[in-house]
């Protein structure tokens, strides 16, 4: 009886909640959106002066104004925005003439691809990293675990990649230099996805692939430095408090080997907050980062917002804001999976 | 891990690949390029592009400016009225798409600039075309001549220089028809693609990361030596560096002095320079009480170390100049009265009533090598007790800011929009209009300098139709403006590309449009 009628009142609150979360995240683009139409135009740079050069004569200026719908009241200018944007048009760019979706699904997957790698090598490292100072709390690997986050964390990114092309590219020549691809490979391979690891490889073009991988794995790395930095101390502080607990006593007692109490017992509680961590991480590195994209002439989505920003080219930067808002929203329903798939109370 | 690590590395050390022989590489920052439409567009990069992609009807010598040549135009004559231009077109020249190219082609390219009024337009409306007459005043009698009638008798030389500029471009008119859309005359599509006839053919732009361009075999003064340019989007001086010495790139286009002087002492590279008309100045905005009073402007302009800053912080970049003429041009006239003078800057001072200095503030833009000059300068007008507190500022909202007026003083760069000297003449002694909401904001208005007499035998010069006269008018008008106007005008730009060796004959001209790669060859 009770699991009769039970069933109907659980599909119920799971409808609630889902659209609760619709609700959420339909409030939170909303907000979004406004926040940064506001700052866009509380910028102290004329958007048309941007747009038209600082010849145009007053005619010009007029008119481009006009185009741009600058000289509507600021509520009606949002308004038609957000219509728009409903539609799925997000307007097009001032600065690149394109719309933004178009310049969009161009730059974003330079930056996913650089941001998955980054966080690939700072999980890979970072999380083992992290277990191993933990366990061994105080003692040399430790302290050097410790020097090697402070320096990943302290040194200017910018000052870092400076520096790694000087050795890596210039001096020892292991990596191929700034830019996605050599100019002999560019085009060669038809976009599928955008990024350029994935296309070559569905493609079978070898040559551009290893071509790709020598340009991307200095960026990644010293991105994957800064990520590793973050990870790898999270790491270790979570163990260590789940160390503390009783039940790696128990474990203890049992006669467990410590590395069996710390990574099948311990680790596996930890993981649950250090999803969070990557993710945030994550979501960091595909905000686009801005310095590392400039030192190494990498078009991606944080010098793409960046330059509208600075060109006041508002729909490109509120495209952006859009993309970045998505992303974040998107890794914190991910973490959310996770969560589940590591923590069985949560399920 | 560390095999993870050292396989990757390895993994792309195998994947090395030099620049394509018949490929030149040129890194250099490509972000200020908004639309390939020569009658829209105004910007460094993309009137680089342009000028490579299309022909005009006239060019001139970058290493003699007064020399003029035909491009697209055989011949070309002025009637006796000085109001009447006849052109005849080069015959059997085509555009890229395999049209031929017209005099129709060219009335229609300048009628769709003046019509579309974009913000080039002006270098051909101020000959008094209108969207109503122009249809009138340009037109083509037959397939090879072209009819231009200017609203005023002007020196000829102003109307001709006038037309090298990019707006000047010839446009397919056949294909830009085809993708116009509404009353548009294909501004769209020409925003991101090509219609000309010029040396390079357009392969592809990827905005703020590339440009491609094919030679185009079949133009008329014979195929480029190089088959493929590529531009790429590089920002970072320190990078585009980094990738010249590796051979990466071929050119790289804007290095630091420090890099400049570690380049030219290494073997594989070169450097090639060529004067542009850029003027970096000093504008001093007369809404200031202080600043109006003509001794404390000239007081400033004794109180720069010019020699040192070029020495220091310039070499290679900037040369020093005090007059509103860039060196090349009509007119220009060599006279540099000014350097470090403290004791006859602190009299002048004296004489206007600050005998202890006085405070200002300085806009300048927060790049290299601007704010590198404003510091210098703040240390050299403290020698007067002039306390300069600098605002450091993106350009856009630098530039905001100037054309509001809100200024005090302001650390800025002048470009001439075609090598006439008309266009330095209007923008730095020319003020039609001094109200706020005056239509024309040259230099001058935007330092609120109304000057109604510079402004009326500025505006003579133009019209002057013998050329020495013409001269002799700007030599004076320059040697008046340089004891009175409030401008100290400092130094005059070097444009400098760092090349590999075995790349050479990148032609840098006076004008940022006038920057041509048809001659560039590799060995």
């Amino acid at each position: 009886m009770s699991s009769r009628s039970g069933l109907p009142a659980q599909a119920a609150v799971h409808a609630f909640s889902a659209f609760g979360i619709v609700a959420q995240t339909a409030a939170t683009f909303a907000g979004l959106l406004l926040i940064t139409f506001l700052i866009g135009r509380v910028l102290p740079i004329d958007p048309v002066l941007a747009a038209v050069g600082e010849r145009a004569s007053a005619d010009v200026y007029e008119k481009v104004r006009v185009e741009l719908g600058l000289n509507l009241p600021l509520h009606v200018q949002f308004w038609n925005y957000a219509v728009k944007v409903l539609h799925g048009d997000l307007g097009r760019s001032v600065l690149t003439a394109n719309p933004v979706l178009t310049d969009i699904r161009r730059v974003f997957p330079a930056t996913l691809e650089l941001a998955t790698l980054g966080t690939l090598i700072g999980v890979l490292l970072g999380v083992p990293i992290g277990v191993v100072a933990a366990a061994r709390r105080g003692g040399f690997i430790d302290r050097v675990a410790r020097v090697f986050a402070l320096f990943g964390y302290s040194v200017p990114i910018f000052w870092l990649g400076l520096m790694g092309l000087l050795l890596f590219y210039a001096r020892l020549g292991w990596v191929l230099g700034p830019g996605r691809i050599d100019v002999a490979y560019d085009e060669v391979v038809a976009p599928l996805t955008g990024a350029l690891l994935v296309d070559s490889a569905l493609r079978g073009e070898w040559e551009v692939f290893r071509n790709a991988l020598g340009h991307i794995v200095l960026p990644a790395a010293v991105l994957g430095w800064l990520s590793l930095a973050y990870i790898s101390r999270m790491t270790r502080s979570f163990l260590l408090a789940e160390l503390g607990e009783e039940y790696v006593t128990t474990a203890r007692v049992k006669g467990l080997s410590e590395w069996r109490v710390i990574v099948r017992h311990a680790l596996r509680n930890a993981l649950v907050p250090l999803v969070t961590v990557i993710a945030l991480s994550y979501a960091t590195l595909l905000e686009g980062s801005v310095l590392t994209e400039t030192v190494f002439a990498w078009p991606g989505l944080g010098m793409y917002i960046t330059n509208s920003l600075l060109s006041a080219d508002m729909n490109a930067v509120l495209g952006g804001t859009l993309v970045v808002g998505c992303v974040f929203i998107g890794l914190n329903l991910l973490s959310d999976l996770v969560y589940r798939l590591v923590d069985p109370r949560v399920r | 891990m560390r095999r993870f690590f050292i396989a990757l590395l390895v993994c792309a050390a195998g994947a090395r690949a030099e620049t394509p022989k018949d490929t030149v590489v040129m890194a250099k920052p490509i972000d200020d390029m908004i639309s390939l439409d020569p009658a829209e567009s105004f910007e460094f990069s993309g009137s680089e592009l342009v000028d490579n992609l299309y022909d005009r009807l006239i060019g001139y010598d970058v290493k003699d400016v007064e020399k003029l040549f035909g491009e697209l135009a055989e011949s070309w004559s002025v009637a006796a009225d000085g109001k009447t231009y006849t052109f005849k077109i080069r015959p059997s020249v085509r555009f890229h798409s395999g049209n031929p190219v017209t005099a129709e082609d060219a009335a229609f390219s300048f009628r769709r600039a003046v019509v579309l009024n974009k913000t080039p337009a002006f270098i051909l409306t101020q000959f008094g075309f209108t969207e109503g007459n122009v249809a009138q005043r340009i037109r083509a009698p037959d397939p090879r001549t072209l009819v231009i009638e200017t609203e005023k008798a002007v020196a000829p030389s102003f109307f001709y220089y006038a037309l090298t500029a990019v707006v000047g471009s010839v446009v397919d008119s056949k294909l830009v028809k085809e993708h116009a859309k509404g009353d548009d005359f294909g501004n769209a599509w020409l925003k991101t693609n090509e219609a000309g006839s010029g040396p390079f053919k357009l392969r592809s732009w990827r905005a703020n990361e590339s440009y491609t361009l094919d030679s185009n075999a079949e133009w008329y003064r014979g195929a480029p030596k190089i088959k493929r340019l590529v531009a790429r989007h590089v920002v970072e001086p320190a990078t585009q560096r980094l990738l010249l010495e590796k051979g990466d790139v071929d050119y790289a286009r804007s290095l630091t002095k420090d890099q400049l002087d570690a380049i030219s002492r290494n073997k594989d590279l070169a450097i090639d320079q060529g004067n542009k008309g850029s003027i970096l100045y000093v504008g001093l905005n007369q809404r200031n009480p202080i600043l109006a009073k003509p001794e404390v402007r000239e007081a400033l302009k004794w109180l720069v170390d010019y020699d040192a800053i070029e020495k220091n912080i310039l070499a290679g970049r900037f040369v020093k100049h005090q007059t509103f003429l860039p060196r090349g041009f009509l007119g220009a006239i060599d006279e540099m009265p000014y350097k470090l003078d403290v004791k006859k800057a602190k009299a002048l001072l004296a004489k206007a009533g600050y005998p202890d200095g006085f405070s200002l503030t300085v806009d300048v833009e927060s790049a290299s090598p601007f704010t590198d000059v404003a510091q210098a300068l703040q240390a050299s007008w403290a020698l007067g007790g002039v306390k300069a507190s600098l605002i450091a500022s993106d350009g856009k909202q630098l530039l905001t800011k100037y054309r509001a007026r809100n200024h005090e003083a302001v650390i800025y760069r002048w470009g001439p929009d075609y090598q006439d000297p008309h266009t330095n003449a209007e923008a730095f002694a020319m003020n039609y209009d001094n109200r706020d909401d005056a239509k024309s904001k040259t230099v001058a208005w935007r330092n609120s300098w109304d000057i109604p007499d510079f402004t009326r035998r500025a505006g003579e010069a133009a019209l002057e139709q013998d050329t020495k006269k013409r001269a002799a008018i700007y030599e004076q008008l320059q040697r008046e403006h340089l004891k009175v106007a409030p401008f100290v005008i400092l130094f005059q730009e070097i444009e400098v590309a760092a090349r590999r060796k075995n790349v050479d004959g990148f032609i840098i001209g006076p004008n940022f449009g006038t920057n041509f790669y048809y001659a560039i060859a590799k060995k």
